[in-house]
């Protein structure tokens, strides 16, 4: 049964990404761990390191796709549920540093150290434990998303409002998180991790199993989120986004459905999030910045909003271009190609490079045949 | 030796103080022109007391000239010798030829030195200029220096103009306070001068209160410094009202260019940050031109640059209209996203075009200094812009009531199909108001050139105060921009003292959050029968 709910109607497109995925998953790890270094089919640990961290943002592209193509809710502050869990996680890689810090006190992290703090914080018990460490990871993105959307969507808060109060939620965050009496490394963040689960951050091993979790997280982030989509609840939910007013009136509490898919989809952010942080060894505050989570929706946008896997393909592709372009005589350049990316996506590209790209594969093959008839989503 | 020294320094002082017990009794100048002939230094800190005491028209002229060791005295009597060289007879005040025979220059040790510091503090109290005679009363109650109460008391009864007087009358409540061997009622009245001052100085002085001190006076201490607190605390919420005021009117000008194109276009603008930063680097150039060419324009630089950054940031704001955001009519997250991308652009065009730091604008004449109102700090930039901000509310309310575009403005925020059915073309419309709207912001750029760092991110860190403005105060409306922008400003500044900083400001955002759940149209919301936007 449950099966069934992740596997029904999977069209060749979610068949083809899970299979990338998963042998990604399989491949990329022992061609790193097994072959030798000059090989041609050797991985770098670097480049591994690097695809991992875009992988962990095709996940969080995945869950704002969620509900920003599904549901119609423009969330400009998913980036704030990704460095929850992200926090979540370095907390947990804190506590394991234990008496390895600069200052070597086996319970105080250093920066409470350096602040002459005498004992722990009690928000940060609990969190020397892994299993503690990742309910938290779920638990403290969801709570926030559902308290949040509790308030929003019950008082009917829709639109350009809505996209904006999300800014101002993780831009209240970023303040918070920059405070160094708040206990979360102020200005710094976490940093210098040493081990998760007693294997070392930083080894080679490590890396390739963050690795291969990332991808398998990420393929499971996909069947869920592809699973409420396609179930009967997430036709509910497609239709909200096409007509919020006439779902209200037909009876069903628009406001549950949103709910439901924002707190999901905050869950699979912090997931995201979590997998981030060691394998990029810190988390800080600048995770929180407003810009952050603006760029997270022209990853979908670009991919194409409401396909899953195009938010998926959207993240890896622009944050590849990144990088491309940051490194080397093109850096002062990125930004007016980021930017004319959100214009050229908005005005050119509404569907994505996916959406765009299905439509002309569709032409072709039925070039006879009328286009199938879609329903124009109403604002 | 060093111990030597010493013992002969107290000693001195020692001479000094018995001779300041007695110098009130004496106010014959002769005598002290006598001692300055003396060559002791005892005599001459004597003669500088007598001087000020006898109020001789030349004492001030003399014990200056003293300090700079320019006093010749001798049997033949006492010659000032001026700064510029020529010789001038103390008693008299006659120019001289030549001085007499025998004179020489009066030597100074540190307690003469002392003496004549003192002397001259004591003689500006009896300065012909009242404005001198109030500043050196001041400086007497900061100093607190009993040695001075003689003098005080001699000027306190010469003194005729009320300002003056009444420093005079401070002065000597605040020595009094602080002497313990003054008679208590005098001390009593000390302390209810200095209540009736009411500052923070006055609130030192009263909590220096020394000695032996009867009940009655510690009372009367006691009430007069909460008397003082109590004032002080109203003066203080009176200060940080001022300071709200003055952010609320920055955002003001931030928002209020945003919430007339959201009310009338139903999208939000992401690059309006950048309209305003265009508008202080459009200041920079027209400042650096000036310097360039007319220096003597300055103080009219940014009379010049107003127009000048409402044209800029007015014509990229309709380039932007008609260039992008004309294709995603209808679709406003779209639009939200396609014009963050137009600010990211932007900004990194100014950072090519100026580099990434900061550039300096510099401030005419008259927006520079502060003056004091009551309690009351005012800075005159921070005026100007208060003034500045309500002309351009004035001025925008009038467009958009009087002329007949204002008037096609409001129509097609009310109901744009209707509107259009009556024939206004509601495209101009959209592309002048996204015009004026940038425009204002250009204007906003002027006015915050002169309060915070030109630089590419001028923008950014206003952008998300201005959005809550607009989402707070309701669109379509300038009167709800108004109370928006002054309701946080305000609010902001009377959390700072409390919760600090950061978490005043991340505490009003949570309230807005929660407020935009009551009310989700913001303060003044348009009423109509849509049911949804």
């Amino acid at each position: 049964m449950i099966a069934r709910f992740f596997l029904q109607n999977m069209d060749r497109r979610g068949g083809i990404f899970l299979a990338i995925v998963l042998a990604l998953a399989l491949l990329v790890p022992l061609s790193n761990l097994l072959m030798p270094a000059g090989s041609a089919f050797h991985v770098p640990t670097s480049t591994m390191s690097l695809w991992g961290k875009y992988l962990c943002y095709a996940l969080l592209a995945i869950s704002l796709d969620l509900v920003w193509g599904y549901c119609g809710i423009l969330s400009l502050g998913h980036g704030a549920f990704f460095a929850l869990g992200g926090y979540a996680m370095g907390m947990y890689l804190m506590r394991q540093i234990g008496s390895r810090g600069v200052y070597g006190n086996p319970v105080l992290p250093d920066f409470m150290v350096f602040l002459n703090w005498q004992e722990l914080p009690w928000y940060w018990y609990g969190f020397s434990s892994f299993p503690f460490a990742m309910l938290m990871v779920l638990a403290v993105p969801g709570l926030l998303a559902f308290i949040f959307g509790w308030f929003a969507f019950r008082s009917r808060v829709t639109g350009v409002y809505l996209s904006i109060i999300t800014q101002a939620l993780t831009y209240a965050l970023l303040l918070a998180f920059f405070r160094n009496d708040m206990g979360f490394g102020g200005n710094n963040g976490l940093t210098d991790f040493k081990d998760i689960l007693g294997f070392e951050v930083q080894a080679q091993g490590t890396r390739a199993a963050l690795f291969s979790m990332t991808c398998v997280m990420l393929a499971a982030g996909f069947l869920i989120a592809r699973g409420i989509v396609v179930s009967k609840l997430g036709k509910v939910v497609i239709a909200i986004r096409d007509a919020e007013s006439r779902i209200r009136f037909l009876g069903y509490r628009v406001d549950r459905f949103k709910l439901f898919v924002f707190t999901v989809s905050a869950c699979m952010a912090g997931i995201a999030g979590a997998l981030y942080v060691p394998q990029v060894g810190i988390i800080n505050p600048s995770e929180f910045a407003p810009a952050n989570s603006i760029e997270t929706v022209i990853w979908v946008a670009v991919g194409g909003r409401g396909t899953l896997v195009g938010a998926a393909l959207g993240a890896v592709v622009v944050n590849w271009a990144k990088t491309v372009f940051t490194s080397g005589f093109m850096a002062p350049y990125w930004l007016f190609a980021l930017g004319g990316l959100f214009v050229v996506v908005t005005l050119f590209l509404p569907k994505g490079i996916l959406g765009t790209a299905e439509a002309l594969w569709a032409r072709r093959r039925r070039p006879a045949s009328a286009p199938a008839a879609e329903p124009a989503p109403a604002e | 030796m060093s111990f030597f020294y010493r013992l002969l320094h107290l000693g001195v002082i020692l001479v000094a103080l018995v001779a300041a017990s007695v110098a009130s009794f004496a106010q014959n100048a002769d005598e002290a022109f006598r001692r300055l002939a003396a060559d002791s230094y005892s005599d001459t800190t004597r003669a500088v007391e007598i001087l000020v005491a006898s109020a001789h028209p030349n004492a001030g002229l003399m014990v200056e000239a003293l300090g700079d060791g320019r006093l010749l005295a001798g049997p033949g009597g006492v010659v000032v010798k001026t700064a510029a060289g020529g010789l001038v007879d103390a008693r008299t005040g006659q120019t001289l030829a030549a001085a007499p025979e025998g004179l020489k220059a009066v030597r100074l040790n540190n307690s003469v030195r002392r003496a004549v510091q003192a002397a001259l503090g004591g003689l500006s109290l009896l300065n012909p200029d009242p404005g001198k005679r109030a500043a050196a009363a001041e400086a007497v109650f900061k100093s607190r220096d009993a040695g001075l109460l003689p003098i005080v008391e001699t000027a306190i009864g010469k003194e005729s103009d009320p300002r003056a007087l009444a420093a005079l009358r401070q002065a000597q409540a605040a020595i009094l306070v602080a002497k313990p061997d003054a008679q208590p009622l005098d001390r009593l009245a000390a302390i209810d001068v200095l209540r009736e001052r009411g500052d923070q100085e006055a609130l030192a002085t009263l909590r220096a209160l020394s000695g032996e001190a009867t009940p009655a006076l510690r009372d009367a201490q006691a009430k007069a410094i909460s008397a003082i607190e109590g004032r002080l605390r109203l003066w203080d919420i009176a200060q940080n009202l001022w300071y709200g005021l003055s952010l609320g009117s920055v955002l003001l000008l931030a928002a209020i260019g945003l919430a007339i194109t959201f009310g009338v276009m139903g999208v939000i603008n992401m690059a309006h940050g950048e309209m305003v930063m265009l508008g202080a680097y459009t200041t920079f150039v027209v400042q650096e031109a000036i310097r360039a060419n007319a220096p003597w324009l300055f103080d009219w630089s940014l009379a010049i640059a107003l127009p000048a950054a409402f044209i800029v940031s007015g014509a990229v704001g309709i380039a932007i209209e008609r260039g992008v955001i004309r294709f995603l009519y209808g679709r406003p997250l779209e639009t939200l996203l396609a014009t963050w991308g137009i600010s990211l652009i932007l900004q990194q065009t100014v950072r090519t075009a100026f580099g990434p730091t900061n550039r300096e604008v510099g401030a005419p004449a008259f927006m520079s200094g502060a003056f004091d109102l009551g309690g009351l700090a005012i800075t005159y930039n921070r005026l100007w812009i208060i003034v500045f901000t309500a002309l351009v509310f004035l001025a925008l309310l009038a467009i958009l009531k009087l002329t007949p575009m204002g008037l096609q403005m409001r129509a097609v925020t009310q109901n744009r199909r209707m509107a259009s059915a009556m024939g206004i073309r509601t495209g101009r419309i959209d592309a002048l108001t996204f015009g004026l709207g940038s425009g204002v912001a250009g204007l906003a750029g002027v006015a915050l050139s002169q309060i915070d760092n030109v630089s590419p991110n001028l923008g950014q860190s206003y952008i998300i105060d201005s959005f809550m403005v607009v989402v707070f105060g309701g669109v379509g409306n300038l009167w709800g921009t108004l109370v928006g922008a002054m309701t946080l400003g305000v609010a902001n500044k009377l959390l700072e003292p409390y919760a600090g900083a950061v978490l005043g400001k991340i505490a009003l955002l949570v309230c807005i959050i929660l407020f935009i759940q009551k009310r989700p149209r913001g303060l003044f919301a348009l009423k109509g029968r849509a049911v949804e936007a």
